[in-house]
């Protein structure tokens, strides 16, 4: 496989640096380590993109708190009775974990729409560096930005009475699992990002898939009200799954079923959406 | 044409449709090692195309491409390794500092954080944008950017980079900086295939040109061949009276002289075009002209625009421009 090797050394001015290192094998492939050293350099490099525009923060940031608070005093008086907002909080707000890795990740297709729009994403793909790891090193840093937000809820919750019933393992295990959950949505938007045309479009279709998959859950509200058709569907849709497991999580239940039913959504998300998702970024024009 | 070197890029019946639309419809080129070839062509002639598939951005329908002796299609991934890219939009991220540009593409092509980081010094030092190094790129003029664009490309040491229109939409004398910038990087060893709708660009930065027209090379050869060709500098002389413009192309072809023979009428501008190949022709023109008494409005000299180009090799205009009048020898 070894046809012509070029080795430019450039005359005139001395150079001190040694040409480009050749990490890859003949074949040009990308060894484990390199490759998380370019998802690592990819991540820098949209970190401080954040640094840049701080104000791209604002989401993840400011929604936690508008949401748990209006959630915890416009609806909970009502769905636990006067007085109860406490209780609430216990339901609401392990739901609203699952509903922020929801939102962010929607931002995350916005987001990709956008980059597409410029020359860097061409600089990216003429470079020997896998293409997955632009999208893999965006996935690392928008799961930071879940990071930020469910600490802020959490801390918000904490302030209006959420109390952990089992342990603080718990709620970690109920944490990364909302991590998981948000990551494999990731690939979804990004599918979506990569194959709408304007970033307008992201959003109207995000919102198209997002409104059932938010309220038609036990995020809110327990299901057992609702119409059997409805529970039904919330009994599957994968945000109620994740809603319950993280509930039971910290408020102590049975979590077999929601935990697995939530690994088992995730896995499928990412199995069928991540390779549809780098093909399309490999292929775009 | 000789080629006494190796090619370092080797293009054959490349073909690239978008639908109906052929943007390459069968082009052959070679890059020799070490020299720049110029792609000269209107919008629309595929130039971009062409400089998409060599760097891997979209696969041709048919033909063959190597760079550096990788095909294009089966082996991308070590092509990827010797190319650069500088494209018609700045390719960098225009929220990221200078500094961290470059710094990202070292950490990409696998140098070492402190290697990256003094490629990065060095680049930016050398592309003088040392003083700018830690504002964000969305900040800097267009010349800077297109700067800051090259040393991206060359961090890498590539063996051949793509220059996409380099210069359009930069101010003169920003241009002029680029134009620099790239001779610099041509005298250190580098092959450059650079694509322009200027062809002063091509005689600025190119030895040999191809030209190319609705996906086909329409000619090739030298650039002072071509230029011998198209004749240079012409000479646009603007009558008072545009009713009199036959009478001085006539006029003009009287002399018999290799090149303001070839004067030609250009009515939609009220125009005549004179080919000049030497500066005596010049004061020859202006003083027969002035001798029979043709009144003259506005006079100038100047190099010649792609349509000029068009016009001498294919006795047509550029598909943008459908009028043309007269037919000139090419």
């Amino acid at each position: 496989m070894s046809t012509t090797t070029v080795t430019k050394s450039p005359v005139g001015t001395p150079d001190p640096t040694p040409a480009r290192p050749h990490r890859a094998d003949a074949e040009g492939r990308i060894g484990l380590r390199a490759n998380l050293r370019h998802i690592g350099a990819l991540a820098r490099r949209n970190a401080l993109q954040i640094k840049q525009d701080p104000e791209s923060m604002f989401d993840a940031v400011f929604m936690p708190i508008i949401f748990i608070l209006l959630f915890v005093y416009v609806f909970g008086g009502a769905i636990s009775g006067k007085g109860n907002n406490d209780a609430y909080v216990n339901y609401v707000a392990p739901g609203l974990m699952a509903m922020m890795g929801m939102n962010i990740a929607m931002a995350v297709g916005v987001g990709i729409n956008d980059d597409f729009k410029k020359g860097v994403m061409d600089r990216f793909r003429t470079m020997p560096i896998a293409r997955s790891s632009v999208l893999i090193a965006k996935i690392v840093v928008e799961v930071g930005r879940m990071l930020v937000a469910t600490a802020i809820l959490l801390g918000m919750s904490f302030l209006l009475g959420l109390t952990i019933h089992t342990s603080v393992l718990h709620l970690f295990a109920a944490i990364g699992l909302s991590m998981v959950f948000g990551a494999s949505l990731m690939w979804i938007f990004i599918l979506i990002g990569l194959t709408v045309k304007t970033a307008q479009a992201v959003q109207g279709m995000a919102m198209m898939v997002l409104m059932p998959l938010q309220f038609g859950s036990s995020i809110f509200a327990p299901t057992a009200t609702m119409p059997g058709w409805l529970e039904t569907f919330t009994d599957y849709n994968p945000l109620s799954n994740l809603a319950d497991a993280a509930r039971n999580l910290i408020n102590g239940g049975p979590v077999a079923h929601s935990v697995w039913m939530t690994l088992g959504w995730a896995l499928a998300i990412t199995v069928v959406t991540a390779p549809l998702a780098v093909s399309k970024f490999r292929k775009k024009t | 044409m000789t080629r006494s070197q190796t090619n370092a890029v080797e293009v054959r019946g490349l073909v690239k449709h978008f639908g109906e639309t052929k943007a390459l419809d069968g082009v052959d080129l070679d890059v020799r090692e070490g020299t720049v070839l110029g792609v000269l062509g209107p919008n629309g002639a595929g130039k971009t195309t062409l400089v998409r598939c060599l760097s891997t951005l979209l696969v041709p329908d048919a033909g063959t491409a190597t760079v550096a002796g990788y095909d294009v299609v089966r082996q991308p991934r070590q092509l990827r390794r010797t190319i650069g890219l500088t494209g018609q939009y700045a390719s960098v991220d225009e929220k990221l500092s200078g500094f961290e540009n470059l710094y990202m593409i070292g950490r990409l092509l696998d140098l070492s954080r402190a290697d990256a980081r003094r490629r990065a010094d060095e680049m930016l030092e050398r592309f003088s944008l040392t003083e700018a190094a830690k504002r964000p790129a969305m900040n800097y003029s267009g010349g800077m950017r297109r700067r800051l664009d090259l040393a991206a490309s060359m961090i890498g040491q590539p063996a051949v980079l793509y220059l996409d229109e380099p210069t359009t939409g930069l101010d003169p004398r920003t241009r002029n900086e680029v134009w620099d910038e790239v001779k610099r990087m041509v005298s250190e060893g580098v092959t450059v295939l650079l694509t322009t709708q200027y062809m002063e660009e091509a005689e600025q930065l190119a030895s040999e040109l191809t030209v190319v027209d609705r996906g086909k090379v329409i000619a090739r050869g030298e650039v002072d061949e071509l230029k011998a060709k198209v004749g240079g500098r012409t000479l646009k002389v603007r009558p008072v009276d545009p009713e009199q413009l036959p009478a001085m192309a006539a006029a003009l072809r009287e002399t018999g002289l290799d090149g303001v023979a070839g004067a030609t009428v250009v009515p939609d501008e009220g125009a005549l075009y004179v080919p000049i190949l030497a500066d005596e022709q010049l004061t020859a023109v202006v003083a027969l002209l002035g001798a029979r008494g043709f009144g003259i409005a506005h006079i100038g000299t100047h190099l010649p625009s792609l349509d000029e180009v068009f016009l001498a090799i294919t006795g047509q205009k550029t598909a943008d421009s459908d009028e043309f009048t007269e037919e000139v020898a090419a």
